[in-house]
């Protein structure tokens, strides 16, 4: 469900406070673009973070036959922009807003940043990908990814639950279950 | 006999009795608690940046915190928003659940990509401060999700065990972004055995380390 009126079709780019020029600069590339447009995606938001790249707006002026594009730097409210995304495409960054796209069922793409070092938030990025919860790319393979998406293969995350941990705890301390 | 033929005494008598303490705590180590005094359990919570409260926070929701109070919420300095994440979900709470509550910071041992010499000086600051907290505070209960910040914490537990102060039960969950691999505090909390219950995530880590406990993740 992606909440499209009138067929807008968002998609999502976010960095959040790293700089990710490489992924910036390849979701701003025109292959990638025409592989969005193709796949009917309408407009292009890119959450750009402290990265120096910056990517060239167009308004989709030539009649609606290209991809619309705009970016910004950062948002009090990345919630907002999640929620009317029909596709996300995320840096590794933290689980927390990985964890946060799925669990709002968004299809998401996660490109791992290989300039980091110590890229340890690939793992769970990799290992969700292997569980088809989400797709996992670079920056380079993320044209090859947008086209040969297959939305259906994913398969919803569904949310951990804490009280097994807490039962142990529980037990651990000799407090019985009343 | 000498002064100082006594003062070897003393000195062999308190290490050889460390060391049984010692021998005697790893043993008992993860095992459960038998002797627990009745009503709630004074609970040291260590809040770490991003992810870590966020499962902290999912981790308190579940538990009967009408047992685990008061509590008291230990993150970094540097670290702004996992406190005031904290009040919050202290503020959500009503009925039994609701208990007195203290928020403290701590200096961090080390920051990310500080050197390792600075680094001494900053981590024996950071165990003078956690010990100043530790001895106020005297938790029965531990919990800690990951950060750098719990290592010294859990270390000075550890060492109130080994003289035979307070017994705090440590519960150390590793977080969930670690699926391979355990993080640099949770190797040292499982294989030095200073936690007595250690949570992992995701399967792959149980059978890594066998001691650890997988029931599921948090988010």
């Amino acid at each position: 469900d992606d909440g499209s009126e009138s067929g807008r079709r968002v998609v999502f780019v976010t960095v959040g406070t790293t700089s990710f020029d490489k992924l910036v600069g390849a979701v701003d590339s025109e292959d990638v673009k025409k592989a969005l447009f193709e796949r009917d995606y309408t407009h292009l938001v890119i959450q750009m973070g402290r990265g120096r790249y910056l990517p060239s707006k167009c308004g989709g002026e030539d009649g609606g036959s290209s991809i619309s594009v705009d970016y910004f730097t950062f948002s009090s409210d990345i919630a907002e922009f999640l929620k009317s995304a029909s596709l996300v495409i995320s840096h590794a960054g933290r689980s927390g807003s990985i964890f946060e796209t799925l669990r709002m069922r968004k299809p998401l793409i996660v490109v791992v940043n290989e300039d980091l070092m110590d890229n340890h938030q690939t793992e769970l990025a990799e290992e969700l990908a292997e569980r088809s919860h989400l797709f996992c790319a670079r920056p380079h393979t993320l044209c090859e990814t947008i086209s040969s998406l297959h939305l259906d293969s994913l398969v919803p995350y569904e949310p951990g639950d804490a009280k097994p941990v807490a039962k142990v705890i529980n037990r651990f301390l000799g407090f019985t279950d009343e | 006999i000498g002064f100082r033929d006594v003062w070897m005494l003393l000195i062999i008598g308190a290490c050889t009795w460390i060391a049984v303490r010692i021998f005697y705590l790893l043993y008992r180590s993860g095992k459960p608690l038998y002797n627990r005094s009745p009503g709630p359990l004074r609970t040291l919570i260590v809040l770490g940046s991003g992810g870590h409260t966020a499962e902290m926070m999912n981790l308190l929701s579940a538990m009967d915190l009408h047992l685990f109070k008061p509590r008291y919420y230990i993150a970094a300095a540097s670290d702004g928003m996992s406190l005031q994440k904290a009040r919050v979900f202290e503020d959500s709470l009503n009925g039994e659940a609701v208990g007195s509550c203290r928020f403290e910071q701590i200096y961090r041992s080390r920051e990310v990509g500080q050197s390792y010499i600075t680094s001494i000086c900053t981590t024996l600051i950071a165990l003078i401060h956690a010990l100043r907290l530790m001895i106020s505070i005297r938790p029965q209960v531990i919990l800690c999700n990951g950060p750098g910040t719990c290592i010294p914490l859990c270390a000075i537990a550890f060492a109130f065990k080994a003289v035979g102060m307070r017994w705090s039960s440590i519960f150390y969950v590793e977080s969930i972004a670690r699926v391979k691999r355990l993080s640099l505090s949770g190797y040292l909390v499982y294989k030095l055995r200073m936690a007595d219950v250690v949570f992992v995530q995701w399967p792959q880590l149980k059978d890594k380390y066998p001691r650890a406990n997988y029931v599921g993740r948090l988010m």
